[in-house]
């Protein structure tokens, strides 16, 4: 493990500066945008990272909620199994299927859906007891840094592509910008609650916060939005070239979440370390100071 | 030409943003490496 971190972190930097030179030197120029179209390749990964970065958030935190009490544990576990059951069949269904958004693959709800139990199930299986919070948090975390740059970015190609830098009552741009409240919401009341509490309530944040992602991702597919359409499926279509960059781009920028997000991993750990040995350090210094003032007290008596 | 300028904005601007949360984070990691010498238990 402790050589598994160095060779991770040669081979995405090595992945990101490919990335960045296929984005600004392989990858053709728009023909409306010109160059600036380019922001795509930072822009997109970053958006697509961060979905997944909530999604585990959402995911250890019912597992967190669940863990309480054993009835609620099996509960949410046969939830979870009928959400995949379901999910891998009624996609595939001629009337569900004819809700399905033009463009977007039956197979690829199917996938989407049938991912929760999977990763309910692994999650569970990595993450014991209070990793799961840890994880809730670590991913939460670096998932809202992924979005303040999705946030950046975006008005930074909005602005000389469609004259302004924000579109006020877009739905994908103001449901994106509640997203990002909600993970700052609930990172500001871990870092500042010190009820015992804390970690209950900020796994029922984050399963409440969780319902915003769904609606950001959709909202390009069910609205009409001044966004651009989805660029895999869906209204827009996407030179394969682009396409391969992106999606490069994207793999690179996993690698690169997954390795900050192992670092502050390890980093809540050591902290929970730390405390613990604090508390630790209270106890024996209580119970020493006990044991020299309990004979003064008897001999005043 | 005036738009490479925001593309060259953006770029710099995700890797200050994720250099900076780095920082944060290495930051941290040497205060509470610190903490944890004083306690005894830094080894």
């Amino acid at each position: 493990m402790k050589r598994l971190f160095p060779i991770l972190s040669i081979v995405t930097v090595a992945l990101l500066g490919y990335a960045l030179y296929q984005a600004l030197v392989v990858a053709p120029t728009d023909a409306l945008q010109g160059d600036v179209y380019r922001i795509i390749y930072y822009h997109v990964p970053s958006a697509w990272t961060a979905f997944l970065l909530f999604f585990i958030n959402f995911v250890a935190s019912v597992r967190y909620l669940a863990r309480s009490k054993a009835s609620s544990e099996s509960a949410v576990k046969w939830i979870a199994i009928f959400i995949g059951v379901v999910g891998l069949i009624a996609p595939f269904l001629p009337p569900v299927r004819a809700k399905i958004p033009a463009g977007m693959e039956p197979g690829a709800v199917a996938t989407t859906i049938v991912l929760i139990p999977v990763f309910y199930f692994l999650v569970g299986k990595w993450f014991p007891g209070d990793r799961l919070d840890v994880l809730a948090l670590t991913s939460a975390e670096v998932g809202v840094v992924f979005c303040t740059i999705v946030l950046v970015t975006g008005p930074l190609w909005a602005r000389p592509v469609w004259g302004i830098w924000w579109a006020p009552g877009d739905i994908r741009l103001t449901s994106t910008l509640v997203m990002w409240l909600i993970y700052v919401s609930y990172l500001v009341l871990r870092r500042f609650s010190n009820s015992a509490q804390t970690q209950m309530l900020a796994a029922a944040l984050a399963v409440f916060g969780a319902l915003d992602v769904p609606l950001v991702y959709l909202s390009i597919w069910f609205f009409r939005t001044q966004h651009p359409q989805p660029v895999i499926g869906g209204g827009g279509q996407m030179d394969p070239r682009m396409l391969h960059v992106l999606l490069f781009s994207w793999m690179a920028f996993l690698f690169f979440g997954f390795l900050v997000g192992w670092s502050r991993f390890r980093l809540e750990l050591l902290k929970r370390e730390v405390e613990h040995a604090h508390a630790m350090e209270s106890l024996v210094g209580a119970e020493a100071s006990s044991s020299t003032s309990l004979p003064l007290s008897r001999s005043a008596r | 030409m005036n738009a490479v300028r925001f593309l060259f904005a953006a770029y710099v601007a995700t890797w200050v943003i994720h250099l900076f949360y780095i920082g944060t984070l290495v930051r941290r990691f040497g205060k509470l490496r610190q903490q944890l010498r004083e306690l005894g238990g830094g080894k």
